[in-house]
C-alpha cells in the first residue's frame, strides 16, 4: 500500500473479520431466495417472446382456470395511471407493447412452482409482430422503426422537432476543439464498439410480498436499496410510501442491476389478489433476458497533441444502446472520459438510443468502460506516434488539483499521477516481458463517486458495546467498513461494534448501494452518529462529575475532565451511563450530495495471443487505485480485483449475442461466458491512498475504478502482441483471428 | 403425478422426506428441508452455487433429481463445520477476505472440501481446474484460491500433527 499522508488510525486501516461472515460460510446466511413463508404462493411471469410487437389481447381465462392458481395479473391490475414512474411500471409489465424479448406480460401465482409455470403457459396473447431495432447507429437513423412513436429527443436546445428513438442528446464543450486540432502535430481517429453485457450476479432477482387487508405490504427483496425499492413499489403501485416495508435480504451481488424493481411491485399485486404471501424467483434466462445489461456502444473518438506531447483536443460521439426505455445514461461517459487529463479543448456528444432490447441498467461504473476503450487506446497510438513512452505521456498530461474535471468541476485532489507514479515504479512495469505474440498494456480510468443520502443509528448497549444500525445494502463487505469507521470514531475496538442492515421502517432513509458511496456516504452518516453519541454521553456525565459539559472532552476513546482529576474509557463511561439510566441511541443523516472527489484505477496487464486458435491468454495483471483511505485493505483489493476480472470477462468474452429476430442466443453461463478460475491469474494489487477532502477519514468509493481501464489496457496489449488494434469487443478468438489473419 | 419418498442420510443425519418426481435434489433440500444453504445460481449445471457431496462425489444438485437421492449419503454447507468447529476452509475463507456478497461461498466451500480431502498436495494449478465449475462474480478468484492454498496448509500442518 502506498500511503501520500495519513492520520495514525487504531481501527482504520486493519484487516478484521466481517461480522456477517460465519453466516455465509455456514450457509446460514438468508438471500432473496431463501425467504419462505407459512401458505406462501410461489409466482412465475409469463414473457414476450418477441422483441417487438403490439399487444392486441391478453386472454387469462384458461390460466385462471387451472386449478392451484390463485392470481394472475397484467398491466390493468397497476391501475388507470401508474404514471409516476410510466417507463418503470411498463417495463415490469408491459401494456400494451412488448419492446424487447423476454419482456413481462403477465403474473401468476400458484400453491406450486410447476403450476405456476403451466398457467402462464396457458395465457393467451394475440401479438402484432413489428420489425425489431436491434443497432444502436441504425436506431439513430431517421426512418428506423420507432419503440415510442411518441418520444422526441431531449437536446440542449430543447425537444426533438420529429420522434426518434434517440432518448437525449447531451452535449459537452469546452475550448474551440475544432481549432485546436488544427494545430496539434499529431492525431488519432478511431471508431469503436461494445456489445451490450450483463453484470452477472450469481443470485437472481428475487422477491416476496405480503400485503395485508389494512393495507400493510412487506416485501422482501435482494435489492441494492430498499428505500429507492419502497419508493417505486409505492409510485407504482399508487400505494402510500409510509404503507409499504421494504426488508431487505442478504444479496448476492448486484454490480448496479439490482437497483431497478422487477418483481417487486407484481408479487405485491399478486398477494393483493390472492391473499397469500407471494415469492418469485428469476430463473437464468429470465436474469439474462428480462434485467437489465448494460449498453453496448458505438464510440468515434479523435484526439491530438503537440509533438512536445501536450494533449490538446478531444472530440467523441458517444452512443450508447439504452434498450426499450430510458436506461443506463450516456452523459455519464462524458464525465468520465476525460477527466484523468488536463486537455483545454474538448467537444463531446453523447446519446442515449432506444433499441429492442432489455432496457438497460448501471454496471460497476456505468458507461465509464467503453469511454476508456476508446480514450486509452487513442493515448496508446499517440504515444507511439509521438515515439514517448505511454505512462510518461500520460503522467505529463495527468490533471492536478485545480483541473477541470467532471462537469467542468475543478478535481479536488485527484489521485491520478499517484496511480501513474506507481505503476511507473510497480515491479510488474519493471519486468521485461519476453516471448512471441506477447505484449503489455495500460489504461487509466476515472469513476466520479457519488454522495448522496444517508442515515445510520448508534445504540449504546448497557455493557458497553455498540449496535450499528444501518438501511444501506451490504453488498460486499460495507458493515465491516462501516464498524470500523464507527470503532475509530468512539475510540473502541471493532469488535465492540455490531452493524445490522434494517428494514424502511426502523433507520432512516439510505439511497441506493451504488455509485461507490456506502463506505463513503454511509460512512459520513455513521461518524455522524457516532459524534452524537459522544455528545449525549458528555452530557450525561457532565452532571455526575459535577463539572460543566464543556469540560467533558473526548479524545482517542477516553473521557476526560479538563482539569484532569476524571477519566474513562468509552466502555467505562457507557456502562456506567446506560447500564443504570435510560437508553441512549443517537442518529446521523447525512446529504453527501452528488459529485464526491472520485477515484483513478490503472491496470498493467500482460497478454499471449495464441496465432493459431486466436485465443487471448492474460499472463499478469496488476491494478493500481487510489482509494482515498483504505479502511479495510482486504475489501478494498477485493473490489479491485473483482472489477479486473468482470474487465477481462467484459474485453474477452462477454457479449449480448443476438440473431435478426431479436432473439438473445447465448442466455446461459455456459454461452454467455463469465471468466472461470482458469480464466485468469492471480490479480495484483496496489492501493494508493490520497486521502479525499470530503469525507471525515479520506475516504473514496472503491467498488467501480477497478473496471474501467481493462477493456482498453487489454485492448492495448493485444495491439502489442499482434499489431493489430482492436476497435471492438469482445476480442474472442474469432475476432482476432478475422483482425488478424494474413499479418 | 405423485410425491415419493425418499430416505437418505444428509450431514450425518438419516432423513426421511417428501418430493416431486421433477423435483431437483436442490429444490428438495431447500424447500423440503429447509437447508437453504446450497444456492441456485443458474439451475443447469453451470455455476456450482448448488454443490454438495453426494455418496463422496462432488455434484451439482440441481441437475440431480431428488428421488435419486434416495439411500445416498449428502453433505451440504451445513454439515461442513463441526458444531462450534468451523472447517480450515471456512475459517480461512474468513481471514482471507475470500468472499464478498458470499452467494458462491457455499459451493466453493464444499466443492474445495472435496478436493482438498481427496487430494491433500494439490497444487494451484489443480486447484484452478477443480474448482472451474463454480462461478464468482464478485472477487475475480484471487482470494478464493489464496484461501484454499492457506487451508490445504492448515489441514496438511494438523494432518501431519497427528
Ligand atoms: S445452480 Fe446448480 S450449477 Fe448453477
Ligand atoms: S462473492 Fe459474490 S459471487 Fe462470489
Amino acid at each position: 500500500m502506498v500511503t501520500t499522508d495519513k492520520p495514525a488510525y487504531k481501527v482504520i486501516g486493519t484487516r478484521p473479520i466481517r461480522p456477517d461472515g460465519i453466516d455465509k460460510v455456514t450457509g446460514r446466511a438468508v438471500y432473496g431466495a431463501d425467504v419462505n413463508l407459512p401458505g406462501m404462493l410461489y409466482g412465475h411471469m409469463k414473457r414476450s417472446p418477441h422483441a417487438h410487437a403490439i399487444i392486441k389481447r391478453i386472454n387469462t381465462a384458461k390460466a385462471e382456470a387451472l386449478p392451484g392458481v390463485r392470481a394472475v395479473v397484467t398491466a390493468l391490475d397497476l391501475g388507470p395511471d401508474p404514471a409516476a414512474l410510466p417507463d418503470l411500471s411498463k417495463n415490469i409489465l408491459a401494456g400494451d407493447k412488448a419492446l424487447y424479448r423476454g419482456h413481462a406480460i403477465a403474473a401468476v401465482a400458484a400453491t406450486t412452482d410447476l403450476i405456476a409455470r403451466q398457467a402462464a403457459d396457458l395465457i393467451e396473447v394475440e401479438w402484432e409482430v413489428l420489425p425489431p431495432v436491434l443497432d444502436v447507429r441504425e436506431a439513430m437513423l431517421p426512418g428506423a422503426p420507432l419503440l415510442n412513436p411518441n418520444q422526441h429527443t431531449r437536446t440542449p436546445s430543447g425537444p426533438s422537432e420529429n420522434a426518434s428513438n434517440v432518448v437525449a442528446h447531451a452535449a459537452v464543450a469546452f475550448g474551440d476543439a475544432d481549432k485546436a486540432f488544427a494545430e496539434c502535430d499529431a492525431i488519432v481517429e478511431r471508431e469503436f464498439s461494445t456489445k451490450m453485457v450483463h453484470q452477472g450476479y450469481i443470485e437472481p432477482q428475487s422477491a416476496t410480498a405480503v400485503w395485508n387487508p389494512d393495507g400493510q405490504v412487506t416485501i422482501w427483496s435482494c435489492t441494492q436499496g430498499a428505500f429507492p425499492a419502497r419508493q417505486n413499489c409505492s409510485a407504482i403501485l399508487g400505494h402510500p410510501v409510509s404503507k409499504i416495508k421494504v426488508v431487505p435480504t442478504e444479496i448476492g451481488g448486484g454490480f448496479g442491476g439490482k437497483i431497478a424493481v422487477y418483481l417487486e411491485p407484481v408479487v405485491a399485486l399478486l398477494s393483493r389478489k390472492s391473499g397469500k404471501p407471494v415469492k418469485m424467483t428469476m430463473d437464468r434466462v429470465d436474469v439474462f433476458e428480462g434485467t437489465g445489461p448494460t449498453p453496448g456502444t458505438s464510440i468515434r473518438a479523435k484526439l491530438g497533441a503537440t509533438k512536445d506531447g501536450k494533449l490538446r483536443a478531444l472530440y467523441a460521439d458517444l452512443a450508447y444502446e439504452n434498450g426499450a426505455f430510458a436506461g443506463s445514461a450516456a452523459n455519464y461517459a462524458t464525465m468520465c472520459i476525460a477527466s484523468g487529463y488536463d486537455i483545454e479543448h474538448v467537444k463531446l456528444d453523447a446519446y442515449d438510443v432506444l433499441v429492442n432490447k432489455p432496457r438497460t441498467q448501471d454496471y460497476r461504473a456505468p458507461s465509464a468502460p467503453a469511454a476508456a476503450f476508446a480514450m486509452e487506446q487513442l493515448i496508446d497510438e499517440l504515444a507511439i506516434k509521438l515515439n514517448m513512452d505511454v505512462e510518461q505521456l500520460r503522467l505529463q498530461n495527468s490533471c492536478k488539483p485545480g483541473t477541470r474535471g467532471p462537469m467542468g468541476m475543478p478535481h479536488q485532489a485527484p489521485g491520478h499521477e499517484e496511480c501513474l507514479r506507481q505503476a511507473i515504479a510497480s515491479p510488474h512495469y519493471n519486468s521485461p516481458l519476453e516471448g512471441p505474440n506477447r505484449g503489455r498494456g495500460t489504461a487509466s480510468g476515472f469513476w466520479f463517486n457519488v454522495g448522496l443520502r444517508s442515515s445510520a443509528s448508534v445504540s449504546v448497549q448497557p455493557d458497553g458495546g455498540v449496535s450499528l444500525i444501518l438501511g444501506s445494502t451490504d453488498i460486499g463487505g460495507t458493515r465491516a467498513s462501516l464498524a470500523m469507521q464507527l470503532a475509530e470514531t468512539l475510540g473502541i475496538p471493532y469488535e465492540e461494534v455490531t452493524p445490522t442492515v434494517v428494514d424502511t421502517n426502523s433507520v432512516g432513509y439510505n439511497d441506493v448501494t451504488a455509485g461507490s458511496r456506502v463506505t463513503f456516504g454511509s460512512g459520513m452518516a455513521t461518524v455522524e452518529a457516532g459524534k452524537n453519541v459522544i455528545k449525549e454521553l458528555s452530557a450525561r456525565l457532565a452532571p455526575t462529575w459535577q463539572v460543566p459539559v464543556e469540560d467533558v472532552e473526548f479524545e482517542g476513546g477516553v473521557f476526560k475532565s479538563k482539569d484532569g482529576s476524571k477519566s474513562g474509557t468509552f466502555k467505562e463511561i457507557a456502562q456506567a451511563i446506560v447500564g443504570r439510566g435510560p437508553g441512549l441511541t443517537a442518529s446521523g443523516s447525512v446529504n453527501a450530495g452528488f459529485l464526491q472527489g472520485g477515484g483513478f484505477s490503472h491496470a498493467i496487464v500482460d497478454v499471449e495471443v495464441d496465432p493459431e486458435t486466436g485465443k487471448v491468454t492474460i499472463l499478469r495483471y496488476t491494478c493500481i487505485q487510489d482509494a482515498g483511505t483504505a479502511i479495510h485493505p482486504s475489501y478494498v483489493e477485493g473490489q479491485m480485483q473483482g472489477g479486473a476480472v468482470q474487465g477481462i470477462g467484459w474485453a474477452l468474452n462477454e457479449e449480448y449475442y443476438y440473431d435478426d429476430s431479436g432473439r438473445m442466443v447465448n442466455s446461459s453461463y455456459l454461452d454467455y461466458r463469465i471468466p472461470t478460475t482458469l480464466d485468469v491469474p492471480m490479480i495484483d494489487t496496489i492501493i494508493v491512498e490520497v486521502p479525499n477532502p470530503l469525507h471525515p477519514y479520506g475516504v473514496r468509493g472503491v467498488g467501480e475504478p477497478g473496471i474501467v481501464p481493462p477493456l482498453a489496457a487489454i485492448a492495448n496489449a493485444v495491439a502489442h502482441a499482434t499489431g493489430v488494434r482492436q476497435t471492438q469487443l469482445p476480442m474472442n478468438p474469432r475476432r482476432i483471428l478475422e483482425t488478424t489473419s494474413g499479418k | 403425478m405423485s410425491k415419493r419418498i425418499v430416505s437418505a442420510t444428509i450431514n450425518g443425519e438419516v432423513n426421511e422426506f417428501l418430493v416431486e418426481p421433477y423435483h431437483t435434489l436442490l429444490e428438495a433440500l431447500r424447500n423440503e428441508l429447509g437447508l437453504t444453504g446450497s444456492k441456485e445460481g443458474c439451475g443447469n449445471g453451470n455455476c456450482g452455487a448448488c454443490n454438495v457431496v453426494m455418496n463422496g462425489q462432488l455434484v451439482n444438485s440441481c441437475c440431480v433429481l431428488g428421488v435419486e437421492a434416495n439411500g445416498a449419503t449428502i453433505t451440504t454447507i451445513e454439515g461442513v463445520a463441526e458444531g462450534e468447529q468451523l472447517h480450515p476452509l471456512q475459517q480461512q475463507f474468513l481471514e482471507d477476505a475470500a468472499l464478498q456478497c458470499g452467494i458462491c461461498t457455499p459451493g466453493f466451500i464444499v466443492a474445495a472440501k472435496q478436493l482438498l480431502e481427496t487430494e491433500q498436495d494439490a497444487d494451484e494449478e489443480r486447484m484452478r481446474h477443480f474448482l472451474a465449475g463454480n462461478l464468482c462474480r464478485c472477487t475475480g478468484y484471487d482470494k478464493i484460491i489464496k484461501a484454499v492454498i492457506n487451508a490445504r496448509d492448515v489441514m496438511r500442518s494438523t494432518a501431519g500433527a497427528r
